[in-house]
């Protein structure tokens, strides 16, 4: 954490409770430094989570209203306070398993209602908190603590996903793209409608070990490999695209 | 803050309503302004009616995409400021359970009418059961507790709604109204009073508001949107909100204020109605739509000369321990007709030194008033 974003952080807290190598330390960065670029007062922000490692960047770090809600329904928790009080500038910030497994039916009714929420889903694309358990965003073949012989489903596409189900704005970003990551937390929040930014977040403790990956730094080497822009994946042939991520902005324009 | 009387929203003077109907209009009146709610039956009617006079009164109402996001929706608006609430029956009131606990822990008002029906499981959805209530009393996991009453007329369900949004906000705890389809769908003449006593949120800036040194055990409440900075949690916390989850004493402390607040001023927050009760010999305790019938049954015996009597529970949790054990010193037998399988009776032997004698009806009908009569005849 950069030390002019500290007057962010709630007085008192000075670790954050995040493995070594976890990528949800950089996300809370870089959600700060949008914040600050567009000087809004936290006096006017509530941060939702739900369950899960990514429900601890705003609980209790972050110096404004937090709501540290049930496991998946962190959306309808901020349904509520943002249709009774509109003043509030309301994030969601959340795991791919809260958000988008057991909160998967409020994330699409939400998008649907395009209510003026900013959602950032850290997807880690696995449960790390209790241990390492497949999620629905698992790569085809990765190895958890419940599919020792690999998993057999397809995971989501979260963006199209959102996309379709009728959200304003839609972006993917790896942490390992910090500046477009920035600037995509900024546009979503000048956006009055639903927004919805799947940040990838490298999980060391519980998806590196399993998945031969030796050590943080190759999680990130690995995302920044694997992360390419809708333009390049112009170029690529379906059978490239098969091991790449593709990041960028999505719209139904 | 605190207590204050208020115009009525709805025109003083005399009304033709269902008891659903009048759950809306007893929720209006008391300052209710954020409705989320799922369609089940038979609570439907109260949010039909609420979607349509929200308009009136600039209230936010939602229809959400099932009780889970209705429950914690209503939550996220009372903690931006609102009186909230939600209505549902027994499969939609299962749903809304873990967040039932979460609102416990995080001492958030709200208020929910559960308008119960013939189950377990999908059961009868059109017919009448009171079959709800160890679930309103201990549905969600962990030792909370909670406020239920038990409305028996068109009247209390809306004289009750406003005493729920009372109790709520005096004591920052869930609070439900434990109707039944029979009530929900009944049709009587009520009359709106032109001023309604309502109780308003206690704000107190910078205090801690999870935890208090006052005597009731009931710390103030803030909002979003007012430079607090809260910490609201569902995991265990201190008084300004922090987690700590593996604190022994932090969780006792907690636990302990949550259900202490609401069973030390029981005093205060129960009700019951009591009939010839003086010289009873036989006394019927019962609640809810099945006291009407008590009522009808034990006058018709008095007529008759039998010494017999009738204690209405107004207030189902918390329960009328005391009361229970004094009238059960007097009395040589109690009669406890439910339509469950005698979820009441069994609180009643807790208390009661007489002998308690169970009447239970679970066939989605009401118990009708010949059924009592020929059962009390029988034990006299």
């Amino acid at each position: 954490m950069a030390r002019e974003l500290e007057e962010y952080l709630r007085p008192g807290i000075d670790s954050t409770p995040f493995c070594p190598g976890c990528g949800h330390g950089i996300l809370m960065n870089l959600i700060l430094r949008a914040i600050d670029g567009l000087k809004i007062s936290m006096d006017e922000m509530l941060f939702v989570s739900g369950i899960g490692c990514a429900a601890w960047i705003p609980s209790p770090n972050f110096n404004a209203d937090t709501l540290h809600t049930l496991h998946g329904r962190a959306i309808a928790f901020a349904t509520g306070a943002k249709m009774f009080n509109p003043q509030l500038n309301v994030m969601v910030i959340s795991g791919d398993g809260d958000l988008t497994s057991i909160g998967g039916n409020h994330l699409i009714h939400t998008a649907r209602r395009n209510i003026d929420l900013t959602v950032i889903c850290a997807n880690n694309m696995i449960y790390g908190m209790t241990g390492g358990q497949v999620a629905s965003t698992s790569p085809l073949g990765a190895l958890t603590s419940t599919t020792m012989d690999g998993n057999s489903y397809r995971p989501f596409d979260l963006c199209k996903l959102v996309l379709g189900a009728g959200a304003s704005y839609v972006a993917r970003y790896s942490v390992t793209q910090p500046l477009a990551l920035v600037g995509a937390i900024k546009k979503s929040l000048g956006i009055h409608g639903f927004t919805f930014i799947e940040a990838l977040s490298p999980c060391p403790t519980q998806f590196g070990r399993r998945n031969r990956y030796d050590s943080p730094a190759d999680m990130l080497k690995n995302l920044m490999e694997r992360c390419i822009s809708r333009e390049e994946a112009d170029n690529f042939s379906d059978d490239e695209l098969k091991d790449k991520i593709v990041t960028g902005e999505f719209t139904n324009e | 803050m605190g207590y204050r009387v208020i115009d009525s929203t709805f025109s003083a003077g005399h009304y033709y309503f269902s008891g659903n109907e009048a759950v809306a209009e007893g929720a209006i009146a008391a300052g209710c302004r954020y409705y989320a709610g799922y369609p089940i039956t038979p609570s439907s009617e109260i949010m039909e009616r609420i979607s349509v006079r929200f308009k009136d009164v600039h209230g936010v109402f939602m229809q959400m995409e099932d009780e889970l996001a209705s429950i914690c929706s209503v939550i996220g608006a009372v903690w931006a400021g609102a009186k909230a609430m939600t209505a549902t029956s027994g499969p939609g009131f299962s749903l809304m359970q873990e967040a039932i606990g979460y609102a416990a822990l995080t001492e958030t008002p709200l208020v929910i009418a559960d308008i119960q029906r013939a189950g377990p499981g999908t059961g009868q959805a059109t017919k009448v059961a009171s079959g709800d209530l160890m679930q309103a009393k201990w549905g969600s996991h962990g030792d909370y507790y909670i406020i239920a009453l038990s409305p028996w007329s068109v009247q209390e369900m809306y004289d009750q709604v406003i005493d729920a949004f009372n109790l709520a906000e005096q004591y920052r705890a869930p609070v439900f109204i434990m109707g039944e389809e029979a009530i929900g769908h009944l049709r009587e003449r009520i009359e709106v009073k032109a001023k309604v006593r309502v109780f308003d949120r206690i704000k107190k800036k910078g205090a801690p508001p999870f935890g208090t040194n006052q005597d009731d055990g009931i710390p103030p409440m803030p909002s979003f949107g007012e430079g607090e900075k809260l910490l609201v949690t569902g995991s265990t916390h201190n008084e300004i909100g922090i987690r700590k989850t593996d604190d022994p004493e932090v969780h006792s402390r907690l636990v302990s204020r949550i259900n202490k607040k609401i069973l030390n001023n029981r005093e205060s927050i129960i009700q019951t109605g009591s009939y010839h009760l003086e010289d009873a010999e036989v006394i019927v305790v019962s609640y809810g739509f099945t006291a009407r019938s008590a009522l009808f049954a034990i006058e018709q015996l008095r007529k008759e000369g039998k010494r017999v009597g009738l204690l209405r529970l107004k207030t189902i949790w918390p329960f009328a321990d005391e009361i229970i054990h004094d009238i059960g010193q007097k009395a040589k037998k109690i009669f406890v007709p439910e339509m469950n399988r005698g979820q009441i009776a069994g609180e009643i032997m807790k208390y009661a030194t007489c002998e308690v004698i169970p009447y239970n009806q679970t066939n989605g009908e009401i118990i009708h008033p010949h059924q009592i009569i020929k059962e009390v005849r029988s034990i006299l």
